[in-house]
């Protein structure tokens, strides 16, 4: 067999059994809304583990944190401080929300926001905001798995089939398995990712430098500024750095889907016992740094530096192992984006469908109608990803931004009795507002400081002076509520 | 929600101070420890010193918790 041959007869191998995982790991239960998108709230310390770590290990952890290394250099270090920190942030959050949502029977970020603030224009807001910041998460996992699969398969596969076969599969086992589906196919990728970065974080180094002393002690010599901020860029310095990783720190487990996620696990200690050993998982990340970092030495001049992991694991290893690393790669596209298309589903048919258009819908229609659009999510993210160029992948590096301008209303809405519906209604509307034309203009960072930063600010300003000017009646959970949420 | 307790806020705004405002005082590649750079080798430290940090946050939480004699609300 040609070394063409043999990777792709090991990513079809691990695609497929992925594959089988996700779809056994639903057959065997009744697919309503409640075990579809919360796994009926009964997942274990193991499973909620395997969740998070298939979530947060997304394709840009794995040619993103290499790629940063190589291009970027010592600015990279933010991916290893935010890791931690999102963790200790969750440590505060998702248990508490957890307990919310097992009272008010929540599914959806967006559910948060309705039983809290008792506002159906706000959750719709936040709804379609998560949503738009999705979708290019979304396409970010379609174009890495389609690079992966490319440069895998020695260019035999094009990206565009890659992409449209890969997602077709993601579509077959969110419909039948939900969140189930998504956790069990984690297993496989965070088996086969964790050997992977293992193994290759340490052999690459070895097998060119003799080590991974000897590795930085050459780059000492060669290029001493690569290794420390800002690194081969001219603005990402240390203030850049810690807005960065506050913004990302707490702005993590707002997106959408994670937060959602937390729904799924059995009780609220679960989550917080998650949160104390997460930590633990990110040990991959510096591996990854290091054949970035290798890369500077061994090829440089690459113009995309996203595919320098890849391109040296090309040069370096035999063909099967090429393959491994590939059928990885796509899962490690195909898990997260699985619970992406799952949230964005659910977000669109539960809370802007029926919360402002049709309110008389049942559980059921609302479920069918998530399925429906499950497909047409899944379309619209293959077809932005074929037609579209990456610049959107820049977008997405700053989508945190987006997203973090939740943090006030989740934060607030917990600790907070003063905190009113009008504050942090116009709170994320100023700090949407202020961040998209930063980042269209590509204003970020913006006088040194990350723009979703800056816009938060700004949003932690209105939420405060609208509250104290416009104070709320009554806060908190403790308040009747008479909420459009479940029945 | 009842606000989380004073020791448990304290574990945890440690990793904030060594990972995040501190950054000037260990962005530097002097001292070589192990074969990494100062700023790797002190940012992969605390992968492993801030789970034992969140430790003590959760003694904390759940000893208050289980002091009350009954599970949160």
């Amino acid at each position: 067999m040609n070394p063409t041959m043999v990777a792709l007869t090991i990513i079809s191998i691990i695609v497929a059994t992925g594959s089988f995982i996700g779809l056994y790991a639903g057959t065997r239960r009744k697919m309503d809304l409640e075990q579809w998108i919360v796994g009926d709230r009964g997942f274990g310390m193991l499973l909620v583990w395997l969740l998070t770590a298939g979530e947060i290990y997304t394709t840009f952890t794995f040619l993103g944190a290499s790629g940063w290394a190589y291009s970027k250099g010592g600015p990279v270090l933010y991916i290893l401080a935010y890791q931690p920190l999102t963790n200790v942030v969750a440590f505060f959050v998702l248990p508490q929300v957890w307990e919310v949502a097992r009272k008010y029977r929540l599914q959806t970020q967006a559910d948060f926001f309705q039983v809290r603030y008792n506002n159906k224009y706000l959750s719709a807001f936040v709804a379609l905001v998560g949503i738009v910041f999705i979708i290019p998460y979304l396409q970010l996992q379609l174009t890495g798995l389609g690079m992966i699969v490319e440069v895998a398969s020695y260019g035999a596969i094009h990206r565009t089939p890659a992409m449209i076969v890969a997602f077709m599969i993601v579509a077959a086992f969110v419909l039948t398995s939900g969140i189930r589906g998504v956790a069990w196919v984690s297993v496989l990728k965070d088996l086969l990712l964790l050997f992977a970065a293992v193994f290759i974080g340490l052999a690459i180094p070895y097998i060119y430098f003799g080590g991974i002393g000897k590795m930085f002690a050459e780059l000492v010599r060669v290029r001493p500024t690569h290794l420390v901020m800002p690194g081969a860029t001219a603005n990402l310095g240390h203030s850049w750095y810690i807005s960065t990783v506050l913004l990302v720190a707490v702005g993590f487990y707002m997106w959408p889907q994670f937060f959602g996620a937390s729904f799924s696990a059995k009780s609220s200690d679960t989550l917080r016992r998650n949160a104390v050993v997460m930590s633990f998982y990110s040990i991959t990340v510096p591996l990854m740094f290091f054949v970035g970092l290798a890369a500077t030495l061994i090829l440089p001049g690459l113009p995309n530096g996203d595919l320098s992991m890849l391109t040296l694991v090309r040069k370096t290893f035999p063909a099967w192992f090429l393959g491994l690393i590939g059928g990885a790669g796509a899962l490690t596209a195909m898990v997260p984006a699985g619970v992406m298309i799952l949230t964005a589903a659910t977000l669109f048919a539960k809370n802007m469908c029926r919360t402002i258009l049709f309110p008389q819908m049942t559980d059921e229609q609302v479920g069918r109608l998530a399925k429906i659009s499950v497909l047409v999510i899944t379309i619209a993210a293959l077809c932005s990803a074929i037609y579209s160029s990456t610049t959107l992948v820049s977008l997405l590096l700053v989508g945190y931004g987006g997203v973090g301008q939740f943090f006030p209303g989740v934060i607030l809405g917990l600790y907070s009795k003063r905190v009113s519906t009008r504050g942090i209604f116009a709170g994320i509307v100023t700090g949407v507002l202020i961040f998209i034309p930063l980042m269209v203009t590509k204003h970020d960072p913006v006088l040194g400081l990350n723009a979703g930063f800056i816009a938060l600010c700004c949003n932690l300003i209105v939420v405060a002076a609208v509250s104290y000017f416009k104070p709320a009646e009554a806060g908190g959970f403790h308040e009747p509520l008479h909420a459009s949420i479940g029945s | 929600m009842r606000k989380p307790s004073i020791g448990a806020i304290l574990f945890a705004s440690i990793p904030f101070l060594a990972i995040c405002f501190s950054v000037s005082l260990w962005d530097r590649i002097d001292p070589m420890i192990l074969g990494l750079p100062f700023n790797f080798f002190w940012l992969i430290s605390w992968l492993l010193l801030t789970p034992l940090c969140m430790w003590g946050a959760y003694r904390c939480e759940t000893a208050r918790i289980s002091g009350r004699g009954s599970p949160r609300p």
